[in-house]
């Protein structure tokens, strides 16, 4: 086992173990996280949906669960179903879509579980799941309408996004729909800050779920982003002091 | 007790994939290939159950009668065309080049010239949907990148082009992507980690 492997084991390894040490923590304590204004609003959004019987859009992205992106895609799989609950009150069910077939058919399981524990098992629509294209544009272009046609109020993209979210981002204000974005794509990113009403910025994108609905794991997962975001801040100082005193 | 079969085969193939990266035991670099390969087969099997999702979202549009529906008529036949066309002829035919380089690509294109035009747009409104300091930084840096990457006719501009412009995408905007990119790579861990845990589990809907 090399350095580079050794050091990423024991990054795993610690993380498995404060993960798991956080969450027993957690389950007796309710977490306090720094307020974001997105999710605030993200919340008085639903709740607006709920009221006036519009619907949510939630977009996943293009996400590949086989490549490094499936984790944004993962991250808004749980978004979605912690969506997916808070308006089980409502008459609409929210509308996913995807440009990656594995994630449609994940948001379809995630629905259809959500609608029937609502429901008791009544019989869910799965048109509601959708994969709206394979390349970019596509996907985008599949799910322009959606936004348009489907009385949608609220728009939630999570997942991995290219520039091309830039277009569903203009779509949204064109329709005056609340829209709150976020994606592990850096030029992604830059686009929706500078289209998306509600940006998020970075590993913002992972804490929606938690933000949306509190559970432990999720907290304990944040717990240990914070932690190991101070043990790297360290040793890069470390590295740099080392560095500049000839030692390293 | 399905629930129960689905998360062990998660837990399992995670486990095995994880530590095989790690440890370099011979069965455990088999396995982790074997359930690799199985991925990738699982991958393509997916792209077709998604065509058969667009397929049957848009063939409900048509049934029902909704707004444009007529536009999920020209996906049906196009989408029917291309593969029937795309079996016989195979990848690589004239036919099929065509219908990619004089059809798919001009349309991609098309959406791209838009996106630059709605991101202009975007650039404008930007400090009217977020008047702050974060905005007027972002703006002036675009512009700065801009000034210093447009070819002009008298040449580089001085100072923007050769020392603010690099300076810029070379140091801060490179040190800052990075801090993004290290916070992207954390929370992927731990994303990672709380599939391992079963924790969140998609393929139960949980």
């Amino acid at each position: 086992m090399n350095w580079s492997v050794l050091i990423a084991f024991v990054l795993v390894a610690g993380s498995a173990g404060l993960l798991l040490g956080f969450a027993i923590l957690k389950r007796k304590s309710s977490p306090s996280f720094r307020e974001i204004p997105a999710f605030t609003r993200l919340h008085k959004a639903i709740g607006r949906a709920v009221e006036d019987g519009s619907r949510l859009h939630v977009s996943l992205g293009r996400g590949n669960l086989a490549s490094p992106q499936g984790a944004a895609g993962l991250a808004g799989l749980s978004a979605l179903r912690r969506l997916a609950d808070l308006t089980s009150t409502s008459d609409r069910t929210p509308i996913a879509t995807s440009g990656e077939p594995s994630l449609a058919v994940l948001s379809q399981d995630v629905m259809q579980a959500s609608f029937q524990e609502a429901t008791g098992g009544g019989h869910f629509d799965a048109s509601g799941a959708r994969l709206t294209g394979l390349t970019p544009f596509s996907y985008v272009s599949g799910a322009l309408p959606i936004l348009r046609d489907e009385h949608i109020t609220a728009n939630i993209l999570i997942g991995s996004f290219g520039v091309e979210a830039g277009l569903l981002a203009d779509a949204a204000e064109r329709q005056n729909s609340f829209l709150l974005a976020a994606s592990d794509n850096l030029p992604g990113q830059a686009v929706l800050y500078a289209s998306a009403q509600e940006p998020l910025i970075g590993e913002e994108l992972y804490a929606v779920s938690e933000y949306i609905n509190h559970t432990p794991m999720h907290a304990a997962s944040l717990s240990v982003q914070d932690i190991l975001r101070w043990v790297l801040i360290i040793s890069i100082l470390l590295g740099a002091l080392l560095k500049l005193v000839g030692l390293l | 007790m399905k629930g129960i079969i689905s998360t062990s085969v998660a837990i399992l193939a995670g486990l095995i994939v994880l530590v095989g990266y790690f440890f370099q035991i011979p069965i455990l670099s088999d396995l982790r290939s074997l359930i690799l390969d199985w991925a990738v087969t699982l991958a393509a099997i997916m792209v077709f159950i998604g065509v058969l999702n667009l397929l049957s979202v848009n063939n409900s549009r048509i049934k029902n009668k909704e707004k444009n529906g007529f536009y999920s008529l020209i996906l049906i036949i196009s989408l029917l065309v291309t593969l029937i066309l795309g079996l016989f002829l195979k990848p690589g035919h004239p036919i099929m080049n065509f219908i990619f380089y004089s059809i798919q690509l001009p349309l991609e294109k098309s959406l791209m010239a838009l996106l630059a035009v709605t991101l202009l747009i975007a650039s404008i409104n930007l400090l009217r949907r977020q008047p702050n300091l974060f905005s007027i930084i972002f703006l002036g840096t675009t512009l700065l990148i801009l000034l210093g990457t447009v070819p002009l006719p008298f040449g580089e501009l001085p100072f923007i082009g050769d020392v603010l412009r690099p300076f810029i995408a070379q140091v801060l905007a490179a040190s800052g992507a990075r801090g993004i990119l290290i916070g992207v790579a954390l929370a992927t861990l731990t994303t990672g980690l709380r599939i391992l845990f079963a924790a969140d589990r998609p393929y139960e809907g949980k």
